[in-house]
């Protein structure tokens, strides 16, 4: 196949808005139609990833139709939202308040606009190393010695999941892939749908099969995620078109997103266990799981991002 | 007021009151200067325009932002804390407006704590509650705010905040000013937890 990009562009919107459109008449209706109360939770919460769908489209939509400032803006918007849920769950001192100033009004900028002037190198050091090293700095300052290195290490395991791992997500975008050039928003639509649907099927398929619950989703069963995992990777494989990939790379690429993807979401899940799942579910309605939508991505992004850039970027240059 | 939203989120929980367009009183405990802009922001639209926060004339009524948004965007009922008057009642203006059919929202402590927990009350509720006892009065915890913008700080930093309404109180027939305003404080404190 051989389309252009705005042919592709067009081709995928399609498909993907009469998918989204079927799921969400089939959802809504069978809603409607269930009086059994264990079926329509599960109900419930496939319709709400399907709603999901749509702002994977509309991501998409703007990064292609507005370009990578635009998609820039959401990702660091993502961020944003993501940090404030983060710090909302953790206890933090008052001292540590320059810190917070420090990582919302000079880090989510920073991380983005080094993404955007396509400076890669210290767009993947800025928060490890130097952010590492000046956060302590801020909070010594105050004198404030009380459980000093636990305060430090939560604001910087807040940036490192919400802004360094998720700004990963809009860098695929950007990587110049030869033979590639121009397509990186397809790249970043591949990487999205595959750990997107691989979500989606999993709970489907947990629902079908039977099984226990996972400890770490209530949702899941070991069962479904690994049907649904075998299922996103197959997906991803007949997507390779999409892709720099040849199909076998594209099965392997995919494998890591599943793979990387379903462990970040255990290692989130405990994450949210330790500061108190019970604030983390009910008490934020609207925001509610920026970082539980994401937790998947938080993980696969980066990797996929470095993975992809040693081999079709780095060694493609050798 | 979006900007509070992108900030704090604001969130209200209704717990013991619905939002009803009946004539009120809110009060809540003060840890920051956003409790007001906050607590406005969390109550729905067609609320917003009939109830008047108040506040300390000193610190909101100055000319530049601060003013603009008392004024022009709260519609705030400015409070006298100097006494620069010792004969005029520094309650006349909010009464007025309780007269006007306009709810409130005061902050009885007076003054911004530290703590999440409020202090003692001042008695300026007590003496709305026996002069107006049709205006139903609703406690109100404003949750993290204090770790938003703790006193002294000069940016506030984003942390979702939830607004939790409890259930209505209403002054006793010949219940004493002491130990109605520590009833109120407890009720505020409730729905800390």
């Amino acid at each position: 196949m051989n389309l252009s990009l705005n042919e592709t562009f067009l081709a995928v919107f399609c498909a993907l808005a009469i998918l989204s459109a079927v799921a969400t008449g089939v959802g809504q209706w069978a809603a409607h139609h269930t009086i059994d109360s264990a079926r329509l939770a599960r109900l419930g919460l496939l319709n709400s990833r399907i709603r999901g769908s749509w702002s994977v489209l509309a991501v998409f939509t703007i990064a292609f139709a507005m370009g990578p400032v635009a998609l820039l803006v959401v990702f660091a918007l993502a961020s944003y939202f993501a940090l404030r849920e983060f710090v909302s769950l953790t206890p933090i001192k008052s001292s540590d308040h320059w810190a917070l100033v420090v990582a919302f009004y000079l880090v989510i900028p920073a991380q983005y606009l080094l993404l955007g002037f396509g400076r890669a190198s210290v767009f993947a050091t800025f928060i490890p190393v130097y952010i590492f090293l000046l956060l302590p700095v801020v909070v010594a300052i105050r004198q404030d010695n009380e459980r000093f290195l636990e305060r430090v290490a939560k604001v910087q395991w807040g940036l490192m999941i919400s802004v360094y791992c998720i700004s990963h997500a809009p860098a695929i975008a950007t990587l110049p892939i030869k033979g590639y050039e121009g397509r990186g928003p397809l790249l970043l639509l591949f990487f999205l749908l595959v750990l997107f649907l691989t979500d989606l099927l999993q709970i489907i398929f947990s629902a079908m099969l039977d099984g226990r619950a996972l400890k770490s989703n209530p949702n899941k069963t070991a069962k479904g995620v690994l049907a649904g995992s075998a299922s996103g990777a197959l997906i991803g494989t007949l997507l390779w078109w999409m892709t720099p990939f040849s199909w076998w790379q594209a099965l392997i690429m995919s494998l890591v997103i599943v793979g990387t993807g379903y462990l970040g979401s255990v290692v989130l899940a405990a994450v949210k266990q330790s500061l108190g799942a019970r604030l983390w579910d009910t008490e934020f309605e609207l925001t509610r799981g920026v970082l539980e939508r994401l937790d998947a991505l938080t993980f696969a992004a980066p990797l996929f991002w470095q993975i992809t850039r040693y081999f079709w970027v780095i060694r493609a240059d050798v | 007021m979006w900007l509070t939203r992108l900030l704090v989120g604001a969130y209200p929980r209704w717990i013991g009151s619905a939002p009803t367009a009946a004539q009120r009183i809110y009060f809540g405990n003060h840890t920051s200067h956003m409790d007001t802009v906050v607590l406005w922001a969390a109550l729905p639209e067609e609320l917003r325009s009939n109830t008047r926060p108040v506040a300390a004339k000193d610190y909101w009524d100055k000319p530049g932002i601060r003013g603009l948004i008392a004024r022009d965007e709260l519609n705030v009922v400015m409070v006298d804390r100097s006494r620069e008057d010792p004969n005029a009642d520094p309650l006349d203006p909010l009464k007025d407006a309780l007269e006007h059919g306009f709810s409130l929202i005061i902050f009885p402590e007076g003054t911004r704590s530290v703590q999440p927990l409020p202090g003692p009350f001042k008695s300026g509720l007590y003496h709305l509650a026996s002069e107006f006892p049709q205006v139903e009065l609703i406690p109100v915890y404003i949750e993290n705010l204090h770790r938003s913008m703790p006193k002294g700080a000069l940016l506030p930093v984003p942390i979702i905040c939830t607004v939790r309404f409890g259930a209505a109180l209403s002054l006793a027939p010949g219940e004493d000013k002491d130990l109605f305003l520590e009833r109120a404080r407890a009720a505020v404190i409730r729905l800390a937890s």
